[in-house]
This record gives C-alpha cells, sequence and structure tokens, in this order.
C-alpha cells in the first residue's frame, strides 16, 4: 500500500484534509480545515502572516503533526507511524522560504544525495538525472559550486530541482520568494510556472500574485488557522465574498 | 545575501592597486612604534626577551654537557644532556626487555605513520579504516608479542611513550563515537536515552580523572568475581575512554546545536530517515564547527594520560620519573622534564596544525 505509485485519475483527490485542528500549546492555529487537492490541480493559499498556512501545509509532510481530525496523502493516511511518513515524504517534495539547501555538499551532491540513499538509484544514474533537472532550473553550469557560491535565487532553484529529483507526485512551496532580492524572484516563478505548466500538482503559499492568477485552478485564503475563502482566481479577485478577503486582497495588491 | 556579479559579467575589470611593499623601517614604524603605547609595549618585550633568552640559551647550548660517564662528572652551569643521552631508551620505553625495544619503537613508528596518513584526506574513507584496524593490530603484536618468534611481554613491562599513545589514540578511537552517541541521546525525543546521556555525562564529568582511575583500578575488582581479573591497563584504558567521551560529548553537543532547524526539515522532507540524516547532513556540518574545542579536548587527553601514574602504569612521564632515582644519576629533574616536556609538546603542535589544516578544508564549502 505504500507504492501507491498506480497513477491516479485526474479528478480524483491527492490530498484530503478533513477536520483538521492543530494546537502549538494553548494556540489553536488551524481550526477545522478542510481541503481536497485533486492530482494535477494548483492551489495557491495567501492570507496575513500568523494565518496558519505555512503550518497547514506543514502538516501535509508532517514536518508538523494535526492533533484532530484526517490527513490523507497520495491514498496514505498520516498517523503516528514512521514507515507511512517517510513513504508520504518520498511523494511528497517541499521548498522553503530559506531554501534549506545542505551547505556542506555541492550543488550536484544536494541533488543526489536523497535518490542515492532513499531512492537507492546508482550514483551515475543519480548523477545524470541531477544534471537533467538542474539543465530544467537552467544552472547546469552550477553543478560542482557550493551553494553559498550561488545567489539567492539559483539557491532556490536547486532547492526546487532537489525536490524534483525525487519524482514527487506532489510539491509544497512555502513562499519560495519571500526571501529573495526583487530582481530574482522572476526567476524562480518562471520555473514554477514550467512546472505547473507539466502537471505537476502544487500546493503554493505565496503573495506573488501575477503568479496565481497565471498557475492557481484554485485560490485559498486563510485567516486566523481557518480557511474563509477558496475559489478559482478570476472570481476570488474579482468579487471576494468575505470583508477579511476583500481587506487583505486591498492590502496587497495596493502597491 | 550579497550577490555581486554571480550572475553578470562587468565589461573591463578594473585592476586593484597593489599594496606598496615597504622598507623594513617603514614597517617598524607602522607596526612597532605607530603610538606611545605601543612602543612601550614593544620595549617592555624586547626587555624580556634580552633578560630571558640568552640564560636560557646558555644552559641549554653553550653551558651544556653533551657526554659524561656519570652524574658526578655532569654538574656545571649547564644543562646535563648526557642524563638524557644515558637514559634516553628507559625514558621511552621503560621496563619494556632492552634487546626487544625496537619492538615498542616500531609501534610508536606506526602509530606515527598512521596519524600521518589521516591527514591526507584522498585516502578518508572505509580505506583509512581498514588501514587503523591493521595499524592497531600491529601495535598490538608488536608490544605483546608470543607470535612470529618475538617472546610474550607482560602489558605492565609497556612503559614510556608506547604506553602514552595506547591510552590516548586507542582512548580517542573509542570515546569519539560513543561521545557522539552521547551527545544524539541527549537531545532525544525518548526520556528514557535523555535521562541516561544527561546523567552519565552529568556523573562522569564531574568526577577528577584520578578518582576515576582510582575506582577502576581499586574498585572494580572488588565487583568482579573472584578468579577473574582485568589486567591494569585494559581498566586504565576504559576509565580513560568512558572518561574522555563524557567531555567529548558536550563539545559534540555544541556543534549539533549550531545547526539550524531548516536542515533538518529538508532532510526529513526527501524522506531521509533519523540515522542517515544525522550521518550525511547533521554530524558532517556539526562536527566542522567543533574542530578547535574538539582538538582542544584531544590535546586535553592526550596529556591527562600522565596521570595513569598514579595507578601504577608508567607512561612518558611515569618512565621519566623513574629514571630520576638512578643513584648514579640524581638531580637531573630539570633535563628529565624539558625532555619530556619537548615531546609532549611536539605531539601536541602537531595535533593543533592538524586541527588547522582540517578548519581549512571544511571551510572550503564556505568560501565564496
Amino acid at each position: 500500500m505504500i507504492d501507491s505509485a498506480v497513477p491516479m485519475r485526474v479528478g480524483e483527490p491527492i490530498i484530503e484534509l478533513r477536520h483538521v485542528d492543530k494546537w502549538f500549546g494553548e494556540f489553536h492555529v488551524l481550526k477545522d480545515v478542510n481541503l481536497a487537492v485533486k492530482k494535477g490541480e494548483r492551489v495557491v493559499v495567501c492570507g496575513p502572516s500568523g494565518s496558519g498556512k505555512s503550518t497547514m501545509i506543514r502538516c501535509i509532510n508532517r514536518l508538523e503533526e494535526h492533533q484532530r481530525g484526517q490527513i490523507i496523502v497520495a491514498g496514505i493516511e498520516l498517523n503516528a507511524d514512521v514507515k507511512n511518513i517517510e513513504a508520504i515524504r518520498r511523494e511528497v517534495g517541499m521548498v522553503f522560504q530559506q531554501f534549506n539547501l545542505f551547505p556542506h555538499l555541492t550543488v550536484l551532491q544536494n541533488l543526489t544525495l536523497a535518490p542515492i540513499w532513499v531512492r537507492k538509484l546508482p550514483k551515475k544514474e543519480a548523477e545524470e538525472m541531477a544534471r537533467l533537472y538542474l539543465e530544467r532550473v537552467r544552472i547546469p553550469e552550477q553543478a560542482d559550486k557550493y551553494p553559498g557560491q550561488l545567489s539567492g535565487g539559483q539557491q532556490q532553484r536547486v532547492a526546487i530541482a532537489r525536490s524534483l529529483c525525487m519524482k514527487p507526485e506532489i510539491m509544497l512551496f512555502d513562499e519560495p520568494t519571500s526571501a529573495l532580492d526583487p530582481e530574482m524572484i522572476k526567476e524562480v516563478l518562471d520555473v514554477m510556472i514550467e512546472l505547473a505548466r507539466d502537471g505537476m500538482t502544487m500546493v503554493c503559499i505565496t503573495h506573488e500574485m501575477g503568479f496565481a492568477r497565471t498557475v492557481a485552478d484554485t485560490m485559498v485564503f486563510m485567516d486566523r488557522g481557518e480557511i474563509v475563502e477558496r475559489g478559482p482566481p478570476a472570481e476570488f479577485f474579482a468579487n471576494p465574498e468575505s470583508d477579511r478577503t476583500k481587506l487583505f486582497l486591498s492590502q496587497i495588491l495596493s502597491h | 545575501m550579497a550577490d555581486i556579479g554571480a550572475t553578470q559579467q562587468l565589461p573591463l575589470p578594473v585592476e586593484r592597486p597593489r599594496p606598496v611593499t615597504a622598507s623594513p623601517l617603514a614597517w617598524l614604524r607602522a607596526n612597532l612604534f605607530n603610538s606611545i603605547p605601543n612602543t612601550i609595549l614593544t620595549l617592555a618585550a624586547l626587555y624580556l626577551l634580552v633578560v630571558t633568552i640568552p640564560p636560557v640559551f646558555r644552559w641549554a647550548f653553550i653551558d651544556a654537557i653533551w657526554s659524561a660517564d656519570s652524574g658526578r662528572a655532569c654538574r656545571g652551569a649547564g644543562a646535563c644532556w648526557a642524563f638524557i643521552g644515558e637514559k634516553l631508551r628507559f625514558i621511552l620505553f621503560g621496563r619494556f626487555p632492552y634487546q626487544e625495544q625496537w619492538r615498542p619503537l616500531l609501534a610508536v613508528v606506526t602509530f606515527v605513520t598512521l596519524v600521518l596518513a589521516s591527514c591526507d584526506r584522498r585516502l578518508w574513507g572505509r580505506r583509512l579504516a581498514a588501514l587503523w584496524l591493521a595499524g592497531l593490530v600491529v601495535v598490538g603484536g608488536l608490544m605483546w608479542g608470543g607470535i612470529l618468534g618475538m617472546s610474550y611481554v607482560e602489558p605492565e613491562r609497556w612503559n614510556g611513550l608506547p604506553l602514552t599513545l595506547i591510552l590516548s589514540v586507542v582512548g580517542i578511537i573509542f570515546a569519539f563515537p560513543l561521545a557522539i552517541l552521547l551527545a544524539l541521546g541527549r537531545r532525544s525525543r525518548l526520556p528514557a536515552v535523555r535521562a541516561i546521556c544527561v546523567g552519565y555525562i552529568e556523573l562522569v564529568r564531574g568526577v577528577p580523572l584520578i578518582t576515576v582511575l582510582f575506582m577502576a583500578s581499586v574498585m572494580l575488582p572488588l565487583f568482579l568475581p573472584t578468579g577473574m581479573t582485568v589486567n591494569k591497563l585494559l581498566r586504565a584504558q576504559m576509565a580513560f575512554t568512558l572518561f574522555a567521551a563524557a567531555y567529548l560529548a558536550e563539545v559534540v553537543r555544541g556543534g549539533l546545536q549550531a545547526i539550524p532547524r531548516g536542515q533538518y526539515e529538508a532532510a526529513d522532507s526527501l524522506g531521509i530517515g533519523y540515522w542517515r540524516r544525522t550521518r550525511l547532513i547533521v554530524l558532517p556540518q556539526a562536527l566542522a564547527v567543533v574542530i578547535p574545542p574538539l582538538v582542544n579536548s584531544f590535546i586535553g587527553g592526550f596529556k591527562n594520560t600522565s596521570l595513569v601514574i598514579i595507578i601504577g602504569l608508567f607512561d612518558l612521564l611515569g618512565a621519566a620519573n623513574a629514571a630520576l632515582t638512578d643513584v648514579n644519576w640524581q638531580g637531573f629533574y630539570l633535563e628529565a622534564y624539558v625532555f619530556t616536556a619537548a615531546i609532549y609538546w611536539s605531539f601536541c603542535f602537531f595535533m593543533s596544525r592538524y586541527s588547522q589544516m582540517l578548519e581549512r578544508e571544511f571551510n572550503k564549502s564556505r568560501q565564496r
């Protein structure tokens, strides 16, 4: 059951959150969150800081544990069973705001580490694949450098390639461009747009609304631990229903 | 994160101005006499050098006696290096059978070769581990004997430099992995594991090494069933290893704390399990950060081996002390201690240079 690599029909949910609640101590971060993401669907999550959006996607690969409700990813329910968690993490790639590349390894080693040790790929095969993905994120010439020698935008593209090398079913993006200088945001977004075109299932937290309009199938707005509103981007941006959404959109779109 | 010229190229590089090479006089003025306090310090340092260096030099070289038949013929204003010449083999190898002392000499050479081989990063990995294992077997065979026509020598007679090296090298080889496990355990989420590790570290760290050695040598036999004995050297080695592990564990823990949470999360999100994450991502970074305090502990441990004299084992310093009791050569304390200190110093100096090389090696990834 772990190998749910059986191709799922488009339209079937690959991520499901049912009545999920989570507390940090006494603080109720996620309140009855329900979300279904279909295979191939691109979901963009936005909301003010502290609204629980980051916590929500970190629950999907169990970097955070939820305390109530059900989370089912690629047909596997997330619970205390470690075997399941590692199986899910193999299928779910994640890109962080701070890149989190391994600074002591070269770019190529960053990319091949998990395929070699987790997927048990022969080193040569893993390196060939890694070079292919570096090509795709347009930095094949940086393979032998260390992360510290790259710009922020290049590091984030390496991080995306590193996740892709595990051939994940789903990619999670946790504010991937928030730590970048403005001139580097585009090079990262371009890579993500390309990924979306290839049909990757994506859940993406971002405040880049131009990007959201381009790729999102569904917009989700979160505030104070709840999903306040969701819908296709055209409606979401044109006439949001709730006042909170209106306020938020007016704040981030005004400048 | 600064990001200068990583993606675009400047059209014409402007040449950086070369520093003007100054005359020696200008250098002196700029570095030693550039202000009143600095001038005072320079003069004070010069005065100290003038007062101390010539007498020491005269004692050690000009007035020194290099050969003499007995202690009586060796008294003068300078050092009596004849004493060291006379006692050299005793200080280095102690009571190891005189005719067989090529064996401990070869053991020392083996150790030094192994350590030097470890400096070459290309050898790192399984090959070096195999080399060490073979080296330790060779050292054991040489010291013990009883094979290949070598006579058996009981461990009580392994004295001097080989004993110092065995205690410290074997101690570090076993203490270091134990320390890593203790440090990981202290940060474990499992309460029982954490409690054991914290208890062990705090208990052993809070007791002087001498006490641990005493307990190993006097108390341990009381607890063992009658008839069963563990040899004294092994007991000291165990005490020493367990003691060093507690100290090293805290150094390693310091390194573990320097690893940002993001590194763990990145590894987790790739499905890399606990042990692989620790081995491939956490430890390489954590240990690189703590090379200076780690080597500090190694150096401290190396010199701590001289405490085994307390339980009747004669390491380098112990053998030097024993050499001083010869009626024919009495009173040459200074010579004996200067000589042993020089040996200790050269090993420690090597370790410190080695640590600097490692730091450079590991910091390559942080260069831009």
